[in-house]
């Protein structure tokens, strides 16, 4: 079940050698280790303290070999291959030294095999074996590290065991190496060495984020998942595939039947490489957690009790609704929402279950509330709506800018990657209102960090183009050859403009101008620059200006189209860019083709055998308005709780109390689900097939290791709403689906479920001329042929501060929990973060008489609730910022209607607020708890039969 | 502290590699090097409280607690013991048990033609020195217990 290790990392060179090891002869890339040559020879040389994903270390003593010319016993893990170099791997002498040396080990080591929760998973029991030990001279009395000592049980997933540790510093370098965060070391010297969390302190109360890299590193039960310790160790495991954060982590799901042991990260999987976080790694507890709703109900009214029912009743009764519904109101009277949490099949089919059973367009998708930006302005500028990169990418960069996005907690396996390059040398800039960790953390510090206002992304993207235009940093031969030149002319002038430089445009944005200056010379010219960046761009009124002005910078300096470049949107879930792929935008069939094309509709409809709507439906936003003016009133909701996540809630929760029927298909009774007459129990993402698409357009399997607990998986239920609808849908398998997608869609024309098994994973565009997959995009030439410049000029939002609302509050998330945290509030991740609390500045906590931990109120012109406060110098004078994961929080209670100009994505990223003193909920939040506490009720009716 | 601290991360502000100069201040102006310091030294050198405790455990050199009065190194190389300063530890040990003078074991005082040497608070050197002249020297720096 263990992948090879072989011992140390693979190196990339353009030279050749060739050795002789135990009489096979290896040709390996120069440089090398002996070890991973013998590896590959097939010859296993003993090791401990190496491992593949960590540097060379040479500690062990135990891969020690003898090299013919050379003078004692080389470790073969320090020593780089050489051409013509013959090694023997074992002789007589190196057997009595590595017996040696593992008597020494085992001198010190508690005897508990049998009872040990490594015990069949162990390397040190298994290199006690290989090196054939047979007795232990020394006797175990003396001073030893394995009697008396306290494991450390504080972090809830892992114990430290530090009786049988060996200290061979694996968790320590991958912490360093791997991880980046530097939370272990070694305390004490000789005898004295021991692994220690931050100060000799718990793992808990050190500055370990729990990624569980030490955990994996470690060759014996010292560092050890409790799931493990409690369930023994797996006997099969299933790849699959992440379901928390765009990076899109690949996974070994090690199980005992059809329970989940643990997850381990995949070393093949190339998104993540073998590391993996919090989330992922161990907080997939909410898959069996006991609020999961595993039957389908239905009530007529949201406050009647739910009835449980059968699937055929449920799915009856949902189908007749809809078509009642529109029997009367017309057509257009319904809709549905696709998550950007299922998969693509899903998400595929829910696009066409409205498409072609509610004959109408009436379909949107999370991502509108998130990168529906990034959807647009790439779209305008490069010609595809995606990213243009791999995430190993970031390793040939010379400059990284990162623009509105918190990699190290929303991110934050790529953030581990794009740490281990800042750590390499690469220069950093990073433009974000607040100081997040990449700014100052361990090893790491920006060059630049461009503290601006929320709201002004655009004024302070625009100064940094108008310091490369009028300096002369522009990529002259890039533009005249890839990009067009009236656009690009016209672009010159505008931000030429001294209207547009940074010394006029320091007042709103409130960064210094030199400081933009400089960060501009950075960008345009140390060597490969690559942008990231995440919603801090997107939601604002002028998301997709910014989106625009972020592909223009890229383009002016020539930095797209090869490796360690390029525009890059950190998308937020796992499968953001799947749902909009697959057609999930009310003006877009899959393949981001536009409704209104008459030869892609064509396609679709002969396919499909229906006509489709040639004008585009209702945005999210449009049906909730729609739904107060009686125009539409059913929604099929499918993994999505827009009461919790979407902006200005009371809005929303009043639009769906408006409708005649709301069916929910999720996990959990989430918000929406409270507003319900139809519940479909979801199936989370072990219990279905299927394939997900991360930020890099890297389409990876998704893989069922459980049977759905409501017997259905989610493309199975749309499948069955879609024939109760009269529209049949006949598919065996969501690789069928996929199929399908393929048939349709040019960019998927290469895709199906055999190749990507095949190939573990692949990028699209994917189709003849790219069988394999997309690793970069536009590389010779733009994908819309030649690059577009756009203007983009900056507009302050509508949201002000002004005497009566005269602060901005700005949201994020945090590492342990993930956006509206329906699954991280299932899991022992609350241990790491219990609530969202609102970070103020002290200037601004003293001026009001808050301190740390007040309780304090927080009015915008949408609404008003209550967090507690936290008083720190991270948000600057004049910025207040929260997190939006507990539903009792009401963070978006607060957020306003204001958008995007060109796509509606909420301006999450600016609302005005007062802040007051207060000892109790807002009304809001009592009214919600109260009413939470009326539906957890209705819901325990159906239940408890 | 934080004083003292800020006035020691000034001195060494333009220098690289400026841990350990920096330990080695800070325990020469506040006796040694407390808990509470590490997390500022961290944030100052943009390293981790985790590599700063691991270099301050590293070497024998810092303390983490406040130092006793004195400090009496008993010298325990080859050539002191080959003249009894094992006996002579022996003695020391517990004849400091419960005051506020510590005795710690060093390796070589470079007196090794005239052990067993001392050396007391790393400022004055004792050879040929029995239980007895020990005694007399601990008594002159006013034992307290």
């Amino acid at each position: 079940m263990n992948d090879i290790d072989y011992g140390t990392p693979a190196v990339v060179a353009d030279r050749e050698v060739t050795l002789n090891i135990d009489g096979v002869a290896v040709s390996v890339p120069a440089g090398t280790t002996v070890m991973r040559a013998a590896v590959q020879a097939g010859v296993m040389i003993p090791k401990l303290c190496a491992t593949d994903s960590l540097e060379p270390f040479g500690s062990c003593r135990l891969c020690l070999v003898e090299i013919e010319g050379r003078r004692g016993y080389p470790s073969s893990c320090t020593t780089p291959a050489e051409a013509g170099m013959k090694v023997r791997t074992q002789s007589p002498k190196l057997a009595d030294l590595r017996r040696n040396v593992m008597e020494l080990y085992i001198s010190d080591h508690p005897l508990d095999c049998l009872t040990c929760a490594a015990n069949g998973n162990c390397e040190l029991q298994t290199m006690a074996g290989t090196v054939g030990l047979r007795e232990v001279r020394y006797g175990m009395a003396g001073a030893n590290h394995f009697t008396d000592v306290k494991k450390d049980e504080s972090n809830p997933y892992f114990t430290y065991d530090p009786g049988k540790c060996i200290v061979c510093n694996r968790c320590v370098r991958a912490c360093e190496e791997t991880q980046g965060t530097f939370a272990l070391t070694i305390s004490g010297r000789g005898f004295e060495s021991r692994v220690s969390a931050g100060q000799s302190e718990d793992f808990m109360d050190s500055e370990c984020v729990s990624c569980g890299a030490c955990v994996n590193a470690c060759p014996t039960a010292t560092l050890m998942e409790k799931t493990v310790i409690a369930k023994g160790q797996a006997e099969h495991s299933v790849t699959t595939t992440c379901a928390y954060c765009g990076v899109g982590c690949g996974f070994k799901a090690e199980m005992q039947g059809s329970e989940v042991v643990r997850m381990v990260p995949w070393k093949d999987g190339r998104a993540n490489e073998g590391h993996a976080c919090v989330k992922g790694r161990f907080a997939w507890g909410y898959a069996t957690h006991a609020d999961r709703i595993t039957k389908p109900m239905i009530r007529a009214k949201i406050s009647d009790p739910w009835r449980e029912v059968s699937w055929e009743e449920a799915i009856a009764h949902a189908a007749g609704e809809f078509r009642r519904i529109q029997d009367k109101h017309g057509r257009n009277s319904i809709g549905a929402l696709v998550s950007s949490r299922c998969t693509n099949e899903e998400d595929y089919l829910v696009q066409k279950l409205v498409r072609a059973a509610f004959g109408n367009n009436n379909v949107d998708t999370c991502a509108r509330v998130c990168h529906s930006p990034t959807g647009y302005g790439l779209k305008q500028t490069l010609g595809e709506s995606a990213g243009t990169q791999t995430f190993k990418s970031v390793e040939k960069a010379d400059v990284i800018m990162v623009v509105g996005a918190n990699p190290t907690d929303g991110h934050p396996v790529f953030a581990s990657r794009m740490k281990r390059r800042l750590r390499a040398g690469a220069k950093l800039i990073v433009l974000d209102p607040r100081e997040i960790d990449l700014v100052k953390s361990p090893h790491i510090r920006a060059d630049h960090h461009l503290k601006l206002r929320p709201g002004t992304n655009v004024a302070v993207l625009t100064a940094l183009a108008h310091v490369i235009v009028t300096e002369g940093l522009v990529n002259e031969r890039f533009i005249a050859e890839r990009c067009e030149a009236q656009a690009f002319a016209d672009w010159r002038e505008f931000v030429a403009r001294p209207a547009n430089s940074p010394e006029a445009l320091e007042a709103d944005s409130g960064v210094p101008a030199a400081e933009v200056r400089a960060a501009a010379r950075l960008y345009a010219t140390g060597g490969n620059a690559a942008i990231y960046y995440g919603l801090g761009v997107t939601e604002h009124s002028q998301g997709s200006t910014a989106v625009i002005a972020i592909a223009n910078l890229a383009m002016a300096t020539g930095n797209v189209g090869r490796e360690g470049v390029g525009v890059n949107p950190l998308r937020g879930q796992n499968n953001v860019q799947g749902s909009c792929d697959m057609g999930s935008f009310p003006h877009e069939l899959p393949g981001y083709r536009h409704v209104s094309d008459t030869i892609t509709r064509e396609l679709f409809e002969h396919a499909w055998n229906v006509s489709i709507q040639p004008e585009p439906g209702l945005r999210i936003p449009n049906m909730f308005e729609a739904a107060l003016d009686g125009s539409f009133r059913a929604l099929y909701c499918q993994g999505e709780d827009p009461v919790q996540s979407d902006p200005n809630t009371q809005h929303v929760q009043s639009a769906l109390a408006a409708m005649e029927c709301v069916v929910v298909q999720d996990l959990f009774l989430n918000e929406t689900a409270k507003f319900a007459h139809v519940f479909l129990p979801g199936a989370s993402f072990l219990e279905k097939d299927g394939t997900f698409t991360n930020a890099e357009r890297r389409i990876s399997r998704v893989r069922k290791v459980m049977a759905p607990l409501s017997g259905k998986a989610d493309w199975e239920v749309t499948m069955a709403l879609s024939n109760a609808l009269g529209y049949p849908m006949h598919y065996e398998h969501p690789s069928q689906i996929m199929d399908e997608i393929a048939r349709l869609t040019p960019t998927f024309a290469g895709v199906s479920f055999d190749k990507i098994d095949r190939l573990g994973s692949l990028q699209w565009p994917c189709n003849d001329e790219t069988p394999e997959g997309t690793p970069t995009m536009h590389v010779d030439s733009f994908v819309r042929g030649k690059g577009r410049f756009l203007i983009t000029q900056y507009v302050p939002t509508d949201e002000k501060v002004t005497r009566k609302f005269p602060l901005l509050l700005t949201t994020g998330r945090v590492l342990s929990q993930y956006n509206v945290g329906a699954q991280t509030r299932r899991t022992e991740n609350v241990r790491f973060y219990d609530e969202d609390r609102l970070e103020i500045h002290p200037h601004d906590a003293e001026e009001r008489g808050i301190s740390n931990g007040d309780w304090v109120g927080i009015q915008s012109r949408a609404g008003d609730t209550v967090l507690r406060a936290t008083v720190t110098e991270r948000v600057q004078p004049g910025v207040v910022y929260t997190t939006f994961h507990f539903p009792e929080s009401g963070a978006n209670v607060i957020t306003t209607d204001n958008s995007d100009w060109a796509t509606n994505c909420p301006e999450y990223k600016v609302t005005a607020v007062e802040l007051v003193h207060v000892d109790q909920p807002s009304e809001w939040q009592l009214r919600n708890a109260h009413e939470d506490k009326v539906q957890r009720r209705l819901l325990a009716g159906a239940t408890a039969k | 502290m934080i004083t003292t601290l800020n006035a020691i991360f000034g001195k060494h502000q333009h220098q690289a590699g400026s841990l350990l100069p920096i330990l080695h201040d800070i325990q020469h102006e506040l006796g040694y090097v407390p808990d509470e310091a590490v997390p500022l030294i961290a944030k100052e050198l943009n390293l981790s409280r985790a590599e700063v405790h691991g270099v301050i455990t590293y070497y024998h050199h810092f303390r983490q607690t406040p130092p006793p009065r004195h400090v009496v190194h008993v010298c325990c190389a080859e050539a002191c013991q080959a003249n009894g300063s094992e006996a002579l530890a022996e003695h020391a040990a517990a004849r400091l048990q419960h005051g506020d003078i510590s005795m710690e074991p060093v390796y070589c005082l470079g007196l090794c033609s005239i052990g067993p040497a001392i050396q007391i608070d790393e400022t004055t050197l004792h050879a040929r020195v029995t239980p007895e002249k020990f005694d007399s020297l601990v008594a002159a720096l006013g034992e307290r217990s």
